[in-house]
């Protein structure tokens, strides 16, 4: 039956390239499990995002990193006993 | 300051950094290389039409599948370990990576979308033009989607295009073309794309190689080593060209890292570079011990290589760290100095704000931006904390240049028994033939250690050292998810490895 419907069209190349698979088949299901672990298990157990996690306001993350660069100035003000150079 | 810091979780962070990243390497530049030469493939069934050079086409596309398929995402990874592990970086940069980031995301979202799925389903389906199209167009786009994350590591290496802003501690774009078109991307892109060419025609090689030792699938085997060789042979030149500008661009814009490429502890007019020789791992800036076991140079050829100019002076590792007043070089400590009045002047400008003290606010602010350029100086404690790794960065730069040079010889020689009709006698190079894909991954690596260790101690140049890019995490939740990674990504090499071997011994349809 000629289709003339150019998504259907598409609809079918897609179809039968994915029921065509050989090798394919393998490959999507192990994409499909590395992705599952990487997002279902590394991204939600292991990596989260470490300023995201730990402060609600992007001030709240701008002030903590200016702390941090700024934690050797505090730590020599407080060495010198209060006195900034 | 570095006593406050954890470093066993920084080399920690920066020991799975490198494990991802190398292991993202090994797909990466076989899929940058591979999609131009099955173009060429392609391209030449269509113009002849001949059955061998369609088989031989969708034999290497399944390959090159084989190792999209296992690439795909490992990228991801270096993501969620800089949101993780070096959130300070990660907050501070991420104004000038958004973008480039975005952009390759949604690129290679519609690329893979459209053209892989005609390149792979097209067989018969679609026009044969439209395909060879397509065809091309992965080859175009898998490249092009490669330029943003060089154009971002570029950045890191020499951070144009960008100011501080000291109330969200976030370096901002100022110039979105400054920024892409930085000369260190440019020469990053062309080296790193020409490189990967030339990995892609090494991989073709060995298999290649294989089946003729074997005496399987010959015609296509010399078939598809002809196109190869010659593409590997034109892909070496533009890895010279483009390596030369990429050394160029490191003596303009990291000298420490040329010096210490070199092993160049002491500046030299005429200097030359190391053609044989074994550095001394145990030499230190501040030590008399001589910098090499034994070296021969060649004289001249390090100076033409840093400043297009024989006789021109080359500052060493002593020079960039002491300071020589003679020709000009400030020294580390000065830096430091400089590096530590932005560094309180940050400090006084945060309290200022506080306390809604405008002039004191604008004064420290004027002199923070006097001194912003040596920011990541005030987080060193001596001088000596800016020099790299230097026998891992010469090792790793000598080990490149050495493959780099045998690649174009090896093509040569399979060139030239092709020509004579006697390939399939050469045993002994084609036994040896069969390890290329292996010395090409090493010289790729070896690359990336070099750029990525050579600029230590850097995150960002001059910036922001790594010792401050990390996250306040202890050593033992990097090192749970770095051996995670390690039994992840074995299991996934494996899985390409027997996959890959499967289609390898099955070989092309003979159809």
């Amino acid at each position: 039956m000629q289709q003339t419907n150019p998504f259907q069209k598409i609809y079918r190349f897609y179809m039968d390239g994915f029921r065509r698979m050989t090798v394919g088949r393998s490959l999507w299901k192990i994409i499909c499990i590395k992705l599952l672990i990487m997002f279902g298990v590394l991204k939600l157990f292991f990596f989260q995002d470490f300023l995201g996690t730990r402060f609600h306001t992007d001030e709240q993350r701008a002030n903590y990193v200016l702390s941090e660069l700024t934690r050797s100035v505090q730590a020599d003000i407080s060495t010198k006993g209060g006195k900034q150079e | 300051m570095i006593e406050n810091i954890d470093l066993s979780m920084v080399n920690w962070a920066r020991a799975q950094f490198a494990l991802t990243a190398l292991y993202h390497w090994i797909f990466v530049p076989l899929t940058l290389g591979i999609t131009w030469i099955i173009a060429f493939y392609h391209t030449i069934y269509v113009k002849t039409g001949s059955e061998e050079w369609k088989n031989l086409t969708r034999f290497w596309m399944k390959l090159f599948a084989i190792n999209f398929a296992i690439g795909v995402a490992t990228g991801i990874i270096l993501e969620f370990e800089f949101g993780t592990n070096w959130s300070n970086y990660s907050w501070m940069v991420g104004d000038i990576f958004g973008a480039p980031l975005a952009i390759e995301g949604i690129f290679a979202f519609f690329l893979e979308a459209t053209f892989f799925a005609v390149m792979f389903f097209g067989w018969n389906r679609v026009s044969k033009k439209f395909h060879l199209f397509s065809t091309w167009m992965v080859a175009v786009g898998s490249n092009l989607s490669g330029v943003w994350i060089l154009v971002a590591n570029a950045w890191m290496q020499h951070p144009v295009g960008q100011a501080f802003n000291p109330n969200t501690a976030r370096f901002e774009m100022q110039n979105f073309s400054e920024v892409v078109f930085n000369p260190v991307a440019v020469s990053k892109f062309t080296h790193t794309t020409s490189a990967s060419m030339l990995f892609a025609a090494l991989f073709i090689l060995s298999i290649s190689s294989f089946y003729l030792l074997k005496g399987r699938h010959v015609k296509m085997a010399k078939q598809s080593i002809l196109v190869a060789a010659v593409f590997g042979l034109l892909a070496s030149g533009f890895v010279a060209f483009s390596g030369d500008e990429a050394a160029y661009e490191d003596a303009q814009n990291q000298p420490m890292k040329l010096a210490a490429f070199e092993g160049l502890y002491k500046g030299e007019t005429n200097a030359g570079i190391v053609a044989f020789g074994m550095i001394n791992p145990a030499k230190k800036v501040d030590d008399d011990k001589d910098a090499f076991i034994f070296s021969i140079k060649v004289p001249g050829i390090l100076s033409i290589l840093a400043n297009r100019s024989p006789g021109s002076f080359v500052p060493g590792i002593e020079d960039l760290v002491y300071g020589n007043a003679e020709r000009g070089i400030m020294g580390a400590q000065q830096k430091i100095e400089k590096g530590k009045i932005a560094l309180t002047q940050l400090d006084a400008y945060k309290k200022a704000k506080k306390a809604d003290n405008q002039v004191a606010a604008t004064a420290a602010l004027t002199l923070f931006n006097a001194h912003k350029d040596y920011l990541g100086y005030g987080f060193l404690e001596k001088p000596e904390d800016a020099v790299p790794p230097v026998a891992m960065s010469f090792n790793a730069f000598h080990i490149m240049v050495v493959l780099g040079s045998l690649f174009p010889l090896v093509f040569l020689a399979y060139l030239y028994f092709s020509y004579k009709g006697t390939l399939e006698k050469q045993r002994l190079l084609l036994g040896g033939g069969t390890i290329l894909f292996f010395l090409g991954l090493i010289a790729h690596w070896a690359g990336w250690i070099l750029a990525e260790v050579g600029r230590q101690p850097w995150a960002i140049q001059d910036l922001l050292p790594v010792t401050i890019a990390r996250s306040n995490l202890t050593a033992g939740t990097v090192q749970t998810s770095f051996f995670m990674f390690l039994a992840l990504f074995t299991v996934l090499l494996i899985a390409e490895i027997s996959i890959m071997l499967k289609q390898i011994s099955i070989g092309p349809e003979e159809n």
